[in-house]
C-alpha cells in the first residue's frame, strides 16, 4: 500500500536531500547514486522510490538503464510555499519603514 | 520586485530566522517595537486593526494584543512576556496565540546599526516542534492569495 506522500516529509530526510543535491548536477542511475552512500542499496532504492512518488525525481529510460532526473518545477513549488509568509512580513516591515519615516527625528530619545 | 525580507527556515528544524534591512536609524527601528501606538500602526492592515491591550516594555513585563476586523469583531488574540528589553539592541520575548493549538514560541529580536541611517532587524523564532513551525509557515496560504494582493495594493496606494 502506498501512503500519500507529502513533499515536505520527503525533503525532511537528510539522505533524500543529499540525493537531490547529487542528481541536481546530472542525471544518474540508481547504482551510481547508491555508490555515493554507505547506506545499504535497498535503503537508497526506498529513498528513490519516495522521491519519485512525490515527483521530485523523474525516471528516464535510456537503453537498458534507468536514469533519475531532478524535476525542477516540483523543486520550485517547495521554494514557493514560503513566499506568502515572506510577503506578509515584507508588507509589515515596509509599513513599519514608512510609519517611522514620517516620525520626526527630534522625537528620538 | 525583489523582497527586502529574507527568511531562513531549514528543513526538519523547529526554528526560523527573518532578516530585514531598514532605511532607518537603529533608534527608530527599535522605537517601532517599543511604543504600542507605533506597533499598532504597522501591524494593522485594511482587514484587521491591531491593538495593544497591554504593553510593559521591560524585563519581566508582559504584553497582550488583539486584532479586530472591519466590524469590530476580535479575530486574533495573542500575548507573551519580555525576558530582555535592551534599547536599540535586543528584545527577547515569548508569544502565544490564544485559542490556537500552536503552543508558545520564543522570539529573539536583535537590532543592529549598519550606518547612521540604516539598520538591520533579525528575528529568530523557536517553535515547540517542527510540525508547528511548518503549520505556521503555511498559514498565510490559507488566508488566500487574492486577499494578500488586495492588501498590497491598498498599502502601496497609501504610501506617498
Amino acid at each position: 500500500m502506498n501512503l500519500r506522500r507529502d513533499v515536505f516529509q520527503a525533503i525532511s530526510d537528510p539522505t533524500r536531500r543529499a540525493i537531490l543535491v547529487l542528481v541536481a548536477s546530472q542525471a544518474m542511475t540508481a547504482g551510481a547514486i547508491a555508490s555515493n552512500f554507505d547506506t545499504a542499496r535497498p535503503t537508497v532504492s526506498k529513498h528513490l522510490q519516495i522521491l519519485t512518488e512525490c515527483k521530485l525525481l523523474e525516471q528516464e529510460q535510456s537503453g537498458r538503464e534507468v536514469y533519475y532526473n531532478i524535476n525542477t518545477n516540483k523543486m520550485k513549488e517547495i521554494a514557493d510555499f514560503i513566499e506568502p509568509f515572506r510577503k506578509m512580513w515584507d508588507d509589515r516591515y515596509n509599513k513599519l519603514e514608512s510609519v517611522m519615516k514620517k516620525y520626526k527625528p527630534d522625537k528620538i530619545k | 520586485m525583489e523582497l527586502k525580507t529574507k527568511i531562513k527556515a531549514e528543513d526538519g528544524k523547529q526554528d526560523l530566522t527573518i532578516t530585514r534591512e531598514f532605511d532607518l536609524p537603529v533608534e527608530l527601528l527599535f522605537k517601532a517595537h517599543a511604543e504600542p501606538a507605533l506597533i499598532e500602526q504597522w501591524m494593522s492592515n485594511p482587514y484587521a486593526t491591531s491593538k495593544m491591550v497591554k504593553f510593559e516594555g521591560k524585563k519581566h513585563g508582559s504584553y497582550q494584543q488583539e486584532s479586530t476586523d472591519a466590524n469590530g469583531k476580535v479575530v486574533f488574540k495573542g500575548s507573551g512576556v519580555f525576558h530582555e528589553f535592551i534599547p536599540n539592541k535586543k528584545i527577547t520575548r515569548t508569544f502565544e496565540m490564544e485559542n490556537a493549538p500552536l503552543g508558545v514560541q520564543l522570539e529573539l529580536i536583535t537590532f543592529e546599526k549598519l550606518t547612521d541611517n540604516t539598520s538591520k532587524l533579525t528575528t529568530h523564532t523557536i517553535y515547540e516542534s517542527v510540525a508547528v513551525r511548518d503549520q505556521l509557515l503555511k498559514m498565510p496560504f490559507a488566508q488566500g492569495l487574492s486577499m494578500a494582493h488586495d492588501r498590497i495594493q491598498e498599502i502601496m496606494s497609501k504610501l506617498k
